[in-house]
């Protein structure tokens, strides 16, 4: 059986380069969905090829909980619905960095029975104990791998409680926000005591109460670390996790001397980390203003006042407006795709096509709850993508467009983030819609947005609001403008 | 075991390789690709199924279990949620899946 080790490795090699190759098609538009399928190859080979790992105990129970844990995620995944596809990643990112984290507390508890059987040289020895870790080729961690596993364990404890924190708020189980005094100083306390755990793991005093005290700081960490972050910035912490757990997995690999986790892991750490750069980026704030600036706090104290009222109309007007209109540029927000009202809103934009009328679809960068979320949902209520606009091709035509339809979008059109330094969002790159003809923005009632900051938006003089859920408004659109060919 | 300075030189470049890959995204495919990476990440199933495979105490085997337990999800939920979000990517006015 000497070439099984080989041919497994041979798996492990194959795993890796479809992943890096099912990656690299995912990141162009045209060869996406051929990407997820390599990717999906190489994971089954590498799973496969463990199973067939020579040296393997409990391989029952190994295939009951493959099979229960793949059985729950795939019918969890199958009906979700796409408005809450970001808390469901968050929700399976956070299994991985747990199960990372898992791998890590074995290792270690492992590691301590190995050096109690070690110690004592006269004392009788359990010979299975011993053939076991022959056969696991390390008797005894080297300090590297013991530092990177407790690294490891640490980031994927992390990442699991606080993805859990953010599932919950996205899902809408928890308060958006939970702040207290002196919370950083809190956090950062937890943050030393957990890494002076991991210390004292590493340099000897390797023991079940202090892995235990180490692991139970460690997921506190994560959830007093997300507690404090506002919804609306959770598509940045929830990619952070997902890096997060990326580098557990790789440090994990390299405890278990698996290159097929170190490759992958470190590959989706490394573009991770890029992927959340870009989001902050979309959003005009750094990482670290993110995690610990407690967004939306502010907000309310100095704020600017807003002069003038807003000015309701009904949709009958709305709908001739834009049935007149030669450009109409429709800006969705989250709050459309909440009311499940995309099916409805490219209803009424391709009658106006068929009026004559040139549709656009202003998509801010980021839209929905996640960079690109806005145009999946789109593409799921079959909008092509050639009527869809970037911010910053659509922002210079808004002086030529007639009528804009804000449907559930608030902070990304909100001129505040230009104009009041005082605002939570100053500086975040807006949809320029105030620059418009005509603004009509589809909105619950008078409230303030996800963020809870007022919008200039909506008392402005070419500004008109439309009252209501955005599935009925869109309804209500639909069959004003079909009234008014009949 | 690897060489130390091998899995060093094994680091950096898969660190390079995920660099280049996210480099050049459009915007559109942020949501899919971060799914997709957290798929990628599922392999960590792969090492979970070892340890419990290695798990001789009834803890260790209690832990691996829930190890594989979230590792599989992690897996197969990726896989799932992704594949259902590309899966409406269509190219304007072409056919799905059309190859250049």
């Amino acid at each position: 059986m000497s070439w099984l080790p080989t041919l497994v490795q041979a798996c492990y090699f194959l795993a890796a380069l479809l992943f890096i190759l099912g990656l690299k098609r995912m990141s162009s538009p045209r060869t996406a969905r051929g990407g997820i399928v390599w990717a999906g190859v190489g994971m089954l080979v590498a799973v496969l090829a463990t199973f067939a790992l020579p040296d393997m105990h409990n391989r029952g129970l190994i295939l009951a909980a493959v099979l229960v844990g793949v059985a729950a995620a795939w019918w969890s995944g199958r009906r979700v619905a796409m408005t809450a596809m970001p808390q469901m990643v968050a929700l399976y990112n956070g299994m991985g960095g747990g199960a990372a984290a898992g791998i890590g507390a074995a290792e270690l508890v492992a590691q301590v029975q190995r050096t109690a059987v070690a110690v004592p040289d006269t004392s009788p020895l359990r010979p299975e104990s011993w053939a076991l870790d022959a056969v696991h080729q390390v008797a005894q961690l080297t300090p590297v791998a013991l530092g990177l596993g407790v690294l490891g364990a640490l980031i994927g404890a992390v990442s699991f409680s606080g993805s859990l924190v953010a599932f919950a708020k996205l899902q809408g189980w928890m308060d958006r926000r939970f702040v207290f005094p002196g919370q950083r100083v809190v956090n950062l306390l937890v943050l030393l005591l957990a890494v002076l755990h991991g210390v004292m793991l590493v340099t000897g005093h390797l023991t079940v109460p202090v892995i235990a005290a180490f692991f139970v700081l460690s997921l506190l960490f994560g959830l007093l670390m997300t507690l404090p972050i506002g919804g609306a910035d959770m598509p940045v912490v929830i990619s952070l996790y997902n890096a997060f757990t990326g580098l557990a997995v790789a440090f994990e690999g390299y405890v278990l001397g698996n290159e097929a986790m170190i490759i992958a892991g470190m590959v989706v750490g490394a573009a991770g980390t890029l992927l959340t750069q870009l989001m902050a980026k979309a959003m005009n704030r750094s990482l670290g203003n993110v995690l610990f600036g407690s967004f939306g706090a502010a907000a309310g104290g100095a704020a600017q006042e807003i002069a003038g009222a807003q000015k309701p109309i009904d949709a009958a007007d709305a709908a001739v407006m834009m049935a007149y209109a030669e450009r109409v540029a429709i800006v969705p927000g989250y709050g459309m795709a909440v009311a499940q009202a995309q099916h409805k809103v490219w209803e009424f934009a391709k009658l106006l096509i068929e009026r004559g009328v040139k549709v656009k679809f202003a998509i801010h960068p980021v839209a929905g709850r996640m960079p690109g979320h806005m145009n999946v949902l789109l593409a799921e209520a079959g909008v092509p993508y050639d009527l869809i606009e970037d911010m910053d091709d659509i922002n210079p035509e808004f002086p030529n467009t007639d009528v804009v339809l804000v449907i559930g979008a608030n902070d990304v059109v909100n001129p505040m983030a230009k104009t009041d330094p005082t605002s939570p969002i100053y500086g975040m790159p807006i949809l320029d819609v105030a620059a418009a003809k005509h603004v009509i923005v589809v909105k619950r009632g008078k409230g303030t947005g996800f963020a809870g900051i007022e919008n200039a938006l909506f008392y402005a003089d070419n500004t008109r609001m439309l009252y209501g859920d955005g599935q009925a408004a869109a309804g209500q659109l639909v069959s004003e403008l079909k009234a008014l060919d009949a | 075991m690897i060489d130390g300075f091998v899995a060093l030189y094994i680091f950096m470049l898969a660190a390079f390789t995920g660099h280049e890959i996210i480099a050049r995204v459009p915007v559109i495919l942020h949501t899919p690709l971060m799914s997709g990476s957290n798929f990628v990440h599922g392999i960590v199933l792969v090492g979970a199924m070892i340890a419990l495979g290695h798990a001789t105490t009834p803890f260790g085997i209690g832990l691996g279990f829930v190890a594989v337990l979230l590792g599989a999800g992690n897996a197969a939920g990726g896989y799932v949620v992704t594949e259902r979000m590309l899966e409406m990517f269509k190219p304007s006015g072409g056919k799905p899946g059309d190859k250049a």
